[in-house]
Parts: structure tokens; sequence; C-alpha cells
């Protein structure tokens, strides 16, 4: 749409804005909002972006789209009175307890309050108190302070494509809640952190862990260690205004130092080290002839949301932990060999911009005899206010180096920060590998940048054409899952990043988050990488004497011991199963099917039916307590049923009689007999 | 029955109308029990069956069907849809000497068959009767005279269950004209220029809503009904689709034809069973037919149409809820724009009317724009149905001229107060409505002289109060009732709601402030102004319109603690009859508050000004003198 | 095709259920529009909407499991508690307001020992609601009582026809 507006008596020009309220803001006018995201759709529900437009009243602007010759006024006094009365009334319905809150000073709905010159709230207060959700490691939820704006409901369904959050309830007992009431811990939630991004208030933040990590430095029998993500020195430039993100990176080290850290490392190094152990096995791949594509498995929410959703495609994951997780293996490792440092003794402490890091950190695989490898994840947030908490004046400070051998990082290292770096170090290794130039020449693969949420490549290297996807957004990854199970599209690599833009977006980011945060963040990363005297994760000294050393050669025994993982199928909702018999007396032998979304479509709806038949054709409906549920997390032999304590696997209904037969009745007739049918 | 024969064009349409009007013409007599919600509750299907048994034991032959010719002189009897007057039901009525009979019990059946179906004569007992007056036919009822019928023309009078029955009555020939002699835009054009608008709510053009629908290029576009007409008070749709059902599902293949779509939708509340399987069979017979479905009429037009059943939600009613419900989804509004004419169902086109807008195309399409504008006044013809209900004699669904005035309503159709108390007002438009009051009798009703006084047509209901109606009580009903349906999205809606009920109950309870009148001001003109749909704009208007014209009733409660209409609970006060207390002292004994007192043996009495109302006296008062007044 | 699943113990509750929601889904089709009718008839089928059927509805037509329970709180029809065997709705409509419905709300849950928040006897035969108009405005108040209207009625008459079900119901349980 082209054209010019009058906005407050000043003619704009609509300049192609999507809507009147992006035309008020690029002139100037900081219209307020709290529902409504660029990224996200229009929702319309706050009231704050209301204008009065001529011969059509009060419209809310962000619905509005942009028509030339519209006057259009944004404070007039009846505009005012609505924006302050709707302040005054969501105040009034939410549990002010400011500062002690995680979003103080940056909670928009203060901010507003302060702005328009709400000063007083003429109703009476509310008491009902509904429970906070912290149950999980990731995420804190309270209720009581959400305005229903449903950032974090569209956030989830429209770019995460999960839906996790939805709204319940109607008029004023509506709330947003997970399904059925849940806590998060029990639902499909990734842990990705993309609502606490865009909630404006304290209803959704982050859960902090820097209690335990100051605890851990004044403990005289740790010594604690810290790993700073890629990510994180783009967005301390950002918020502290410092400008280049190693300069930051260096100040923050000092930072780091102040407080009290032993050693400060850089999760870039692990970075390098996962392109080198990932490109290997891409190679072994398709030596092998094994399954492609290869998906990259450094996001943990993105790893969940495979174990979740698509657990048919687990042995598409590349086996390589994550940066963090390397890092924390090979450092408990490492100062166990050379500092004289026990495990136990070593506390790792990670920064990351991820929330789903600390979920990530806690999986019980990522420890050894109970002692994570990992101790404590802290978001560039919790960062930001330990700086804060220690008084350090971050901008002040002189830059330092970080230590040594895991300071040391390649280019490909920090573009692991941003969508598209984990594809491009992977093509650098193999591009240098293919045709070998200057360590110091950059090689850039630019149609792999950029935060778009869908990127497609092919890159030929010698007589190898390697086809790429690179997203960010799980829903984009949803659509491309979906494409690639139809056959319509096929790739050899694709990296997944669960925040769109990549890590530098990521949940634990300081506030503003949005994609123009994201942007300058993501240049920042590139220009490190620039700045770098090295490009390819292959010419790291340090990853080389580390082989030398201690890993061998990539993908040996070792390494494997060391940085690389296996996946599990995840239920992805807690509850209840569906009781199919009623309680009967007398000994019954229990039966399960799972109906589970797998199962389901592999027909274990007809296996349950068909089971039943058996049952009642033999007489033996009174000795089975049939039930259905919901997942045994075994979805790749799906349908799946379980007799008394055993799963079989691939129970399709063609093999029904058999199984009824040989399983199913001995169990029922008391004689049970487990054995395993497992395919 | 059996299976209709389909339709393959107009003239056999035609033929069938013909065959259907020398058949029902022939019947020697037909029996109509009223089959509305109201008489079927109160006795309906009773009267219908002794009817039944009755011309059995009287071997009155009664056709199977209505078409069945070869039994010139049999009767037929069944349901019709509802007349309107549920006041006086159950209804039966007798065709074609046109008996109207009233309050109708299963023991009037023997009477009925005997004098009236055997020998054409009626029995006076079941005839309408008032002071003066026993009337035999129907439009010489009071309650009739006045009306001017073109929406509810067929309703109680023809069997809604027979499709034939509605042919005969040149159903579906205005579809037939449409398809084979009008281009779509032409019947655009005709439906624009009858000026007919909106019957449920604002009260937009219809035809220009169409025009823009159909402007709009799209392979899929729909049309929607919302018959979702939740407002309490408010029973006309549900009328339509009990007593004339067809005439809904034609206006609708109308309206498909004109704006080019092919599916149409039609949101009714579960709360209508009644009407939910009458428009089943009505949709069936249609399909069979052939006036419905693939090739209507065997032309190249095809139109479908389906129903869903809401789920219980007032917000539903404002079209873009609708859209989201019927998409599976919470019934929350979408800012508009887009509108849906251009991004509707499914993102599609789509055309959203109420059940008496589509019920008034046929006619429009048959007897043209200028017959319809001869209806009603220049900026609003037609007519309108209201549900005329509360303290008034005559309840029930009246169809008046638009324009008509509010005291012909009340007083001429509706007969006056039902209780002999002052009328007081009369509210309009339930729970987005305003009230009316004396000085609004002489208003006619019709869209731009209610909107000119803070009020809407709404879905037309009309609730009729005397003086013992609180108007405070009022306005806290409304609010309670919209802040249960607000779907909570917007802000203003979902907190301003229940703000203002906060402060209304504190009104009614005796606990209010003066200043929260002032506030209870501000936040309705913000809800307002403010809200994101209709039904967050148009909650506050009990609100604004009592706040206009009943003040004092505010104040009163606030400032003098009396609810003048007496009907507050809180404002009422115990004391004891001195008459009949024995001076036990029980009373003064329990009071938790020692607000009793007196010497044994002797009557107590209640200090009002330590009374907390919690009834313990009363209550333990073994002589009833304690009494609430 | 469901049917043949039902076993043939009688007050099999559950599995005639399950059976019966298979063999729902698949008459509104797994689609995001047959929702609402789906959940209604799973409603019919249990007078309630339980939470593993919700999932397993939700699983079906593959929408996330909030989704599924934010529409089943959204709409008044929905109760995710079970209800009672008789359901009595009294409506609340504005002529049965303007004619003193309260009294006879008032008689119900005195009767049935109910409350605003307690809506359900403990015995579970009945469920006592206070719902939007049901379009009987002429024949205000009106009480819905298992799908039969009760037209100007009375508390008194309500407390009768209460009487009345309770009765039959403790013959036929006798029986």
């Amino acid at each position: 749409m082209e054209g010019y507006i009058t906005i407050d008596g000043v003619q704009t020009p609509i300049n192609g804005c999507k809507n009147l309220l992006e035309v008020i803001r690029a002139s100037g006018i900081e219209l307020p909002t709290f529902c409504y995201h660029s990224e996200l759709s229009v929702y319309g529900a706050c009231r704050m972006c209301i204008v009065d437009i001529d011969g059509r009243g009060i419209q809310a602007s962000c619905s509005t789209p942009p028509e030339d010759g519209m006057v259009v006024r944004t404070h007039t006094e009846q505009v005012m009175r609505i924006r302050r009365m709707a302040l005054e009334l969501l105040l009034a319905n939410h549990h002010g307890n400011c500062q002690t809150c995680g979003k103080n000073t940056r909670c928009k709905l203060q901010d507003l309050a302060q702005k328009l010159g709400v000063k007083n709230v003429r109703f009476d207060e509310l008491n009902d108190v509904l429970p906070i959700d912290d149950t999980n490691q990731s995420l804190m939820r309270d209720p009581n302070k959400c305005i229903l704006c449903g950032d974090c409901v569209r956030m989830c369904k429209e770019v995460q494509g999960i839906g996790v959050l939805d709204f319940v309830g109607r008029g004023s007992d509506v709330r947003v809640s997970p399904a059925f009431g849940k806590n998060l811990k029990d639902v499909e939630c990734v842990y990705c952190g993309q609502c606490a991004s865009v909630c404006p208030t304290g209803a959704l933040t982050i859960k902090s862990q820097t209690d335990q990590v100051w605890k851990a430095i004044n403990d005289p029998t740790k010594t604690v260690i810290v790993q700073v993500a890629p990510a994180v020195r783009a967005a301390i430039a950002q918020a502290y205004g410092i400008t280049g993100g190693e300069h930051a990176m260096g100040k923050t080290v000092t930072a780091l130092r102040r407080i009290g850290f032993e050693k400060v490392y850089d999760t870039s190094f692990t970075a390098d080290l996962t392109t080198v152990e990932e490109a290997t096995e891409f190679l072994g791949r398709v030596a092998k002839g094994e399954k492609l594509p290869q998906f990259t498995s450094c996001c943990p929410a993105w790893v969940k949301f495979v174990e979740q959703f698509y657990p048919g495609y687990l042995s598409n994951l590349s086996s390589c932990k994550s940066p963090q997780q390397m890092f924390g293996s090979l450092a408990k490792q490492y100062f166990a060999d050379n500092e004289s440092v026990e495990r136990e003794s070593l506390y790792v402490v990670s920064v990351m911009p991820c929330t789903a890091k600390k979920f990530e950190a806690d999986r019980p695989e990522f420890a050894v005899e109970g002692d994570p490898d990992v101790n404590a994840v802290i978001s560039t947030q919790e960062l930001i206010s330990m700086i804060d908490e220690a008084g350090i004046r971050v901008a002040d400070l002189p830059p330092e180096s970080m230590d040594l051998p895991f300071g040391f990082k390649t280019g490909a290292g920090i573009i692991f920060g941003t969508s598209g770096g984990v594809a491009e170090a992977v093509l650098r290794l193999a591009a240098a590998a293919e045709k070998p130039t200057s360590k110091t020449a950059p090689i850039e693969f630019r149609e792999v940048r950029g935060l778009e949420g869908l990127k497609e490549a092919s890159v030929t290297l010698g007589d190898k054409t390697i086809r790429l996807a690179v997203l960010s957004g799980l829903a984009n990854a949803r659509e491309v899952l979906e494409r690639i199970q139809s056959g319509e599209a096929e790739y050899d690599i694709v990296e997944v990043m669960a925040c769109r833009g990549g890590c530098i977006g990521g949940g634990g980011q300081p506030l503003p988050n949005d994609m123009q945060a994201r942007e300058e963040r993501k240049r920042t990363l590139y220009d490190c990488d620039a700045i770098l005297p090295l490009h390819n994760a292959a010419d790291n000294p340090y990853i080389k004497e580390c082989y030398e050393k201690l890993l061998q050669k990539p993908n040996s025994a070792i390494a494997h011991k060391l940085l690389h993982t296996g996946y599990r199928s995840r239920r992805r909702i807690q509850g209840e199963d569906l009781e199919l018999t009623e309680e009967q007396t007398g000994p019954k032998t229990p039966v399960s099917v799972c109906i589970g979304t797998n199962c389901y479509l592999r027909g274990s709806y007809d296996t349950l039916r068909r089971l039943i038949d058996k049952a009642r054709e033999s007489g033996l409906a009174g000795k089975i307590d049939f039930r259905a549920t919901f997942c045994f997390e075994k979805c790749k032999a799906s349908p799946n049923v379980q007799v008394g304590e055993t799963i079989y696997g691939g129970i399709t209904p063609d093999k029904i009689d058999e199984f009824f037969e040989n399983t199913i009745k001995p169990a029922a007739q008391g004689a049970v007999k487990a054995e395993t049918l497992e395919v | 029955m059996t299976p209709f024969a389909k339709l393959n064009s107009p003239t056999e349409l035609d033929a069938l109308k013909r065959k259907a009007i020398s058949a029902i013409q022939g019947c020697a007599t037909r029996v109509l029990v009223c089959g509305g919600t109201g008489c079927m509750a109160n006795g309906g299907p009773a009267v219908l069956d002794a009817l039944q048994k009755a011309l059995e034991k009287h071997e009155v032959p009664v056709r199977a069907d209505i078409m069945r010719e070869e039994d010139e002189d049999a009767i037929t009897i069944g349901y019709s849809g509802c007349p309107g007057y549920c006041q006086v039901g159950p209804i039966v009525r007798i065709l074609p000497a046109d008996y109207f009979y009233v309050q109708v019990k299963p023991e009037d059946a023997d009477d009925i068959v005997t004098q009236t179906v055997m020998n054409g004569k009626p029995v006076d007992r079941l005839l309408f009767k008032d002071e003066n007056n026993s009337y035999a036919k129907r439009d010489d009822l009071p309650f009739y005279k006045d009306q001017v019928n073109v929406v509810l023309a067929d309703c109680g009078v023809i069997e809604p269950g027979d499709i034939r029955d509605y042919i005969a009555r040149d159903g579906y020939r205005a579809l037939a004209e449409a398809l084979f002699g009008l281009t779509p835009e032409a019947v655009v054009a005709e439906v624009t220029e009858s000026g007919l608008r909106g019957r449920g709510g604002a009260g937009f053009s219809t035809g220009r809503k169409w025009g823009f629908t159909q402007v709009v290029q799209s392979a899929k576009k729909y049309v929607v009904c919302n018959a979702d007409e939740g407002d309490p008070g408010a029973f006309m749709d549900e009328s339509i689709m009990e007593g004339n059902p067809h005439a809904l599902l034609e206006g609708m293949a109308i309206a498909g034809y004109a704006i080019g779509a092919d599916e149409g939708y039609i949101y009714v509340r579960a709360e209508y069973p009644l009407a939910i399987s009458r428009l089943r069979t009505a949709i069936s017979q249609a399909e069979q037919a052939g006036l419905l479905g693939d090739r209507i009429l065997g032309g190249p037009f095809s139109f479908h149409i389906h129903i869903k059943e809401g789920a219980g939600a007032f917000v539903c009613g404002e079209e873009t809820a609708l859209i989201s419900s019927i998409e599976g989804q919470r019934g929350m509004p979408r800012p508009k724009p887009p509108f849906p004419a251009n991004s509707g169902l499914w993102g599609k086109p789509t055309v959203v009317n109420n059940v008496e807008t589509f019920a008034n195309v046929s006619k429009i399409i048959l007897n043209g724009a200028e017959w319809f504008r001869s209806f009603g006044i220049e900026r609003s013809p037609g007519t309108k149905v209201f549900a005329l209900t509360g303290d008034v004699v005559n309840t029930g669904l009246i169809e008046v001229p638009m324009g008509t005035t509010l005291g012909d309503v009340v007083f001429k159709i509706g007969g006056g107060i039902r209780t002999g108390r002052p009328f007081k007002a009369v509210q309009i438009g339930g729970p987005s409505g305003a009230c009316l009051t004396e000085e609004h009798l002489d208003l006619p009703l019709d869209y731009d002289s209610l909107k000119s006084v803070g009020a809407m047509v709404g879905s037309g209901g009309l609730v009729v109060m005397d003086d013992s109606t609180c108007m405070v009580e009022i306005a806290r009903f409304f609010m309670s009732f919209t802040q249960k349906e607000s779907c909570g999205k917007c802000v203003l809606c979902r907190e301003g709601t229940k703000r203002m009920l906060d402060i209304l109950t504190r009104i009614v309870s005796g606990k209010g402030k003066v200043e929260d009148i002032s506030l209870l001001e501000e936040l309705a003109l913000t809800v307002r102004d403010g809200s994101l749909c209709g039904l967050g704009k148009s909650a506050p208007n009990p609100v604004i319109s009592t706040l206009k014209h009943f003040r004092d009733e505010y104040l009163a409660h606030i400032v003098d603690g009396v609810c003048p209409a007496g009907e507050c609970e809180s404002f009422k006060a115990y004391s004891i009859v001195s008459e009949k207390c024995k001076g036990c002292g029980l009373c003064a004994k329990k009071c938790p508050v020692n607000a009793i007192s007196g010497e044994l043996k002797s009557p107590y009495v209640i200090d009002a000004t330590l009374c907390t109302r919690c009834g313990v006296c009363a209550e333990v008062c073994k002589f009833d003198a304690v009494v609430l007044s | 095709m469901a049917q043949s699943a039902v076993l043939p113990e009688k007050g099999s509750k559950a599995r005639r259920h399950f059976s019966r929601i298979q063999q729902i889904i698949e008459e509104y089709g797994a689609t995001e529009s047959a929702l609402i009718p789906i959940l209604q008839k799973v409603q019919d089928e249990y007078r309630y909407l339980p939470e593993e059927i919700l999932t397993f509805v939700a699983t079906a037509l593959d929408l996330p499991p909030a989704t599924v329970y934010g529409v089943a709180t959204f709409y008044a029809q929905f109760s995710l508690e079970p209800k009672g065997k008789h359901i009595i709705k009294c409506c609340d409509g504005t002529a049965c307001h303007v004619r003193k419905n309260q009294t006879i709300i008032n008689a119900i849950n005195q009767r049935l020992g109910l409350a605003p928040d307690k809506k359900t006897t403990d015995d579970h035969r009945f469920t006592f609601e206070i719902v939007s108009c049901i379009g009987a405005c002429a024949l205000a108040p009106a009480v819905v009582i298992d799908g039969h209207v009760y037209g100007q009625t009375t508390a008194q008459a309500m407390v009768e026809a209460i009487d009345k079900i309770e009765e039959a119901d403790k013959a036929e349980d006798a029986q």
C-alpha cells in the first residue's frame, strides 16, 4: 500500500507498512501495545493501540490496514481515557508485587502504567491466588501476573507449532494454561522459552539458577568454571551498548573472573569440536549409505521436539552431544586428568542464550553416577543479573582473554549462535577438505545465512552436491519434516534451531528479544567471525591437540563415549489411561494398547478392537483388564501392546490372532509367560 | 412419508405447486395443533394425541399424507408452527374455517371433532374472549388485529414437516425465479433496492453486504445463517425455524446464488432442539425434491446446507466469533477488518445474516422491492418480529411494520400491564439493548429512532416491566449475563464488565458509595467506546440507559438506603408483628447482634439500624411473628 | 463397526464409550471443524468430558491437547465434571427473571441441597444448572427437566416434579 496518512495533523507516507500501527510507529509515535508482535498474528485484544480515525471512530490500529487519505489522531482525550482505563483494569487484576517480581523494571505493564499516568486504581483488589508452576528446570509460570494478551499462546502455536498453552474458560475466568491445568513439565513443552520472550509481564519468566551458582562460587571445596555460549556475547554487547562481540566478550570475561569463576571458557570451542565430529559422522553416513538427512542436534528444544512428535526420525538426529554437553564431559575429564580436580569438585556453569539448555543439562544421560556434566545453566538474563548483583560496571572493565585450551575458537564456532551457522561450519570444513586454501582466508556460504525460518541450499563440493535445509522456528521444522515424510523433499543435512534466527534469539536472551534485536546480534556474530584469524573448525589448534592427547580421532570410541549420545521417544503428555473394563472381582491380567499418535496412526485402534473381540469370543473377557494408554515411548515399534509387565511391539491387526493365542490367552489363563516379540 | 420425487425444472415445481394446492384445498378440514416450543411445553402433544384418538373414535377419515387426493373428504391433522400467541396455548387452528382455539386441553378433543370437524361449528368455550367479546377468527383477536404478518405469515398455517405445504404457498418459487430469471447481480440489486436491513442487530443493509461479497473473486464462498439467538427474552428466530424452516433455507439458497456460494451453514443454538430437528427434516426434504443440493431444479446451481449446533456461548452471535466456532475453535471474536465479506469462514468470502433476514428474502424476490417498501418506513422498510414478554397481558411473538410506536405495541397488541400496576419501562434488545420509558411511548420502533435514544432493535426482545421492577437490579441482571458471556479476549470487556457487575452488585446489596455512580458511568462509556466486538461495545447499554432514565433509583439505593421498587432483598427489613408476638424472647436470645429488645410476655421490637438481616429471628420464631418487608 | 467391540457384560460403560468415541470421530471426520460436534456427542455418551477422552480426541484430530481443553472449557454446554442422571435447567432469560424465577431457583437448590458452586447432588442423581434463555419466554418462568419444558411453573411444582422423579428412580433401583 502506498499513499499518505495524516497522523495527528502530519502527513506520513505509508511506505508499504502492513498495518496502521506500523505507519504510526514509523512516524515517531511509540503507540503502546501488549498483544502486537510483528511476527505473530494480529490479535486486537489489549486495546492499547486504539486511535481515532475520521469517519470510523475508535479503532485498533494493529488490525487496521492503512489507506491513502486516512486521518488519524493518536492521543485524543477519549483515546487516552480508554487506554488509561484499560491499564487501570489490568492493574486491578494483577498481583503487583513489583519489587520482587522477576520482570521488575522490564515489565511492560509497569512501564505503560507509569508512562500513561495511571496514578491510582479505583477497583477492589482480588484475593484469589492461582498456583505458580515452578516444577520444571527452565521456566516459571505465574498466572496471577498474566494479562491474557495471548502472546505466549500465539508464539507457541504459530511460530513453534506446538500449542502447549491455550486459553481456558471464558469471561473473567479466562486463564492461559497448559492442557487440563497441568504443569509445563507434564505436557509437550520443549522449554524453548520463546513464550517468556514475548510475555510483557512476570507471568512467564526464566527459572533462575543464580543462587546455586553463587553458592558454588562461595564454596571453597568447589572449583567453579564457566563456559559462555557464542550468542551470549552478541546480547551482552547489545545490553551494555558495547561495540563488537569479541570486545564485549572480553569485558564479560573480566566480569566473570571478578564474580569468582576460576576459569572462563568458550562454548565456541566445543562448537568447533561438534563441527568436526558431526561432519565426520555425516561423511560416515554417506559412505555407509545410512539414513539421511542428518539432523543437527545442538538445540535441546529441537531434540525434545523430535523425541515427542517424530520419534521415527530419532536415528536421523546426529549422535553428537550439543556443544554445551561436549564441554561438560570434556571439562570433567580434562580437569580430572590434568588439574587433579575430581568430577565432584568441579562445578561447571554454562552461560547460555537458552532456557532449554537447563533442561538438557538435567537429562539423566548427561551425568555420571548422579554427577551432572554441567552443574548449572544460567541464561544471558541471569548473567546480567549476577553482574548487577555484584555491582560490576561491565562497560568500564578492561577486556581479558579466555583461558586455554577451551577458550580458543575459530569463527566457525562463533557462528553456531545464529541460524545457518552449524551448516556453514560443516560446509567450510568439507570445502577445505575438498580443496585446501589459506587457513585465514574466509570461506563464506551466504545462502544459509539470515533470519528467515526456512532456507534451502545446494552446495557442490568437488563431485558431491550437498542438499541443505536450514530451519528455525519449530513450526518450520514441522512443515519440513512433514514434507520429508511424504517424500516431497529430500535433504542431506538439516539444521534446526528451535528459536527464530537461532540461539541469538534464544529464550534466555535479554529483552527486547524481537527480530530487530536478533538481526543486530546476528551481524555481531558474523563480524566476530570476520575478525577472528581462523574460520574452519578443523584448523583450531587446540581441537587438534585434544584429539592427539585424548580423543584419538573423530568418531573414535573414546570420542563416542565422551561426545556422543542417544535419544528416546517421549510421551507427549502425562495423564490417566483410558479404562476400558469396569472393576470386577478376581485377579485380572492387565492388557494395555497404546493409542498415542504413532500407534494410533498405525492402526492401534483396530488392534484394540480385535483384541477385545477375541477376548469375548474366547470367554476371557472377565479375566482381562483392557486399558488404552497414550504412550509407551516405544513409538518406533508401534503399535505397542503391554501384557502384564512386558511391552510387545509391532502388533498390527493382522498379527492379532497369533498374539492373542500365544501371549494374552496364556497370561489370562494364569500361566503368565512373558516372551518378547519385540520387533 | 414417501420420498419426494426430484424436481428437474421450474415447470415441475409449478406442477407440484398446483397439485399441492388442489390437494390441500380439496381437503375438507385441516386441524393444526401449534408445535412451537411454548405450546409443546404446555401440553400440545397431548392435545394432538387426544384429537387423533377422537377422530378415530368418530371414524373421521384422516389422510396419512396431505397430498392423498383420493381421500377427498378426508381431513389432515398435524403440527403447525407457532402462531405467536404463546400466552394462550396450546393453540389449535381449524382451516379453512379459520377457528382459533385457545388453551385447549385433551378433554376438549371430542367436542372439537364432533362440533367443528364433523359439523363445521365453532366450540364456543375454546374461543378467545376478553371482557366484552368472543373472537372466532385469528385476525379478529386484539393481539393480532394490529399486526402485519410477512415473515410469520405462513407460520401457524402450514405444516413445517411437509415441504409440499410450503410449496403450495409459493414456496421455492422465488428461488426458481432467481435461478432461472435473474442474474446474481439482479438479485443483489433487488435486495438492495428493497432496503432490507439485517434483523439481528445493527441493521446493516443486506443487499450491500451481499454486494461486497459478490464482487470478491474467489472459487469458494459461504453463506452463514446466524441462528444463535442468544438474547435472553428473544425467540423469533426459533419460531421461524420451527414453524417455517423452508423460508430460511430458500433465503439462504438465494443468497448463495447471489454471491456465488455453493455451501451454507446454519449455526443454531443447541438450546433449540425442536428447531434443529425441523431444520434437519426440511433440509432432507428439500434435497430429495431437488430444491437444495446438486443442480437445483436441474439447473447449473448447486447449494448445500449444513447445520452446526452451538455449544452454549452468547458471544457466538457475533459473526466473527460464530465463524471461529464453526471452524471448531473457541468462539472468540476477531478484529474487523478483515470483514467476513472478504475473509470469513476458513478465510473465504462469507455472508452472515440472521434467520429473520433470510426469511424475508424470498418474499422480496417474489413480490419485488417496491412491495417490500410498502411496509414500514423509508429508512427501515418491512416488518419486524418482536418477542413481547414480561409484565404485559399478551405475551408472544408479534410482527409489526417497522416504525410502529412503542405505545401501540405495549398497550394495543400487548394489552397493557398484566398486574394492573403502572407501566415503568420496556427493555429492548436484550443485554445489548436499553430501557425505554414512558417518555418513549410515542417513539417509532425502527433502527434509526431507537439508535437516537441509545437503544437498538437488537434481536427484538421487548420485555415490559411494571413499577415493581428495580431498574438497578435489571442493569445488574444484564451485566451478570454479559459478564458471564464475555469471551474474555479484550481487556475492556473482560475486566470492565466484571467491575461494572461488582459495582452494581454493591449498590443492590446496599453497600454502594456515592462515587460508584461516576465510576460506573466512566467505565460504561469506556467499555462502549473501546471494546473489540459488538458484545463489548453494547454490554454497557443497560447501565448507560438506566443511569440516564433512572438515576434517582440508583441514588435512592446509595443515599437513602431504599429500593424504590421494593425488589432488592438487602433493603428489606425484618420487623415483629406485635399482634402475633407472644413475647417469648427467643428471637432476642438468638439475635447475633443484639438488635432485638423487649420484655418477656410483651411484644419485642427490632432495631433496624443494628439488624444485619441474617434472618435467624424469623427462623426461630414459633409464631410467625417476624416478617420481612 | 464399533458395535462389534461391545463386550456382552451389561453396564460395561467405559468400553462401550471408547468404541463410541472412535465411531463418533469416524462419523464426523477427524478435522478441527468437527471438534465441537464430536465433543457434543462424547458428552452425550458420558454426561461429561473426561480428560483421557479429550486427550484421545486431540490425538485423533491432530490438535494440541491444550486447544481441545480450551474449546471444552469455553462453551457452557460442556462439563469437565460428571453430571447427574437427571438434568434440571432453570431458564434465566429476561422474561423469566422479570417474572421472579429466583424463588424457583432457591426452592430447587434447597430441595436438592445444592448451591451456586455445587451443581450436582452427591448421589449423582441430579444436576441443576441455571442456563441462558431457552426461548420459552412467553411461558416464563420456565424450567427444563430432562428435555421436558415446564412453562409458567412455580417453586412448588418443581419440588413435586423432583420428588416424583426421585421416587420413580428409587423404585427402579429397588427392582
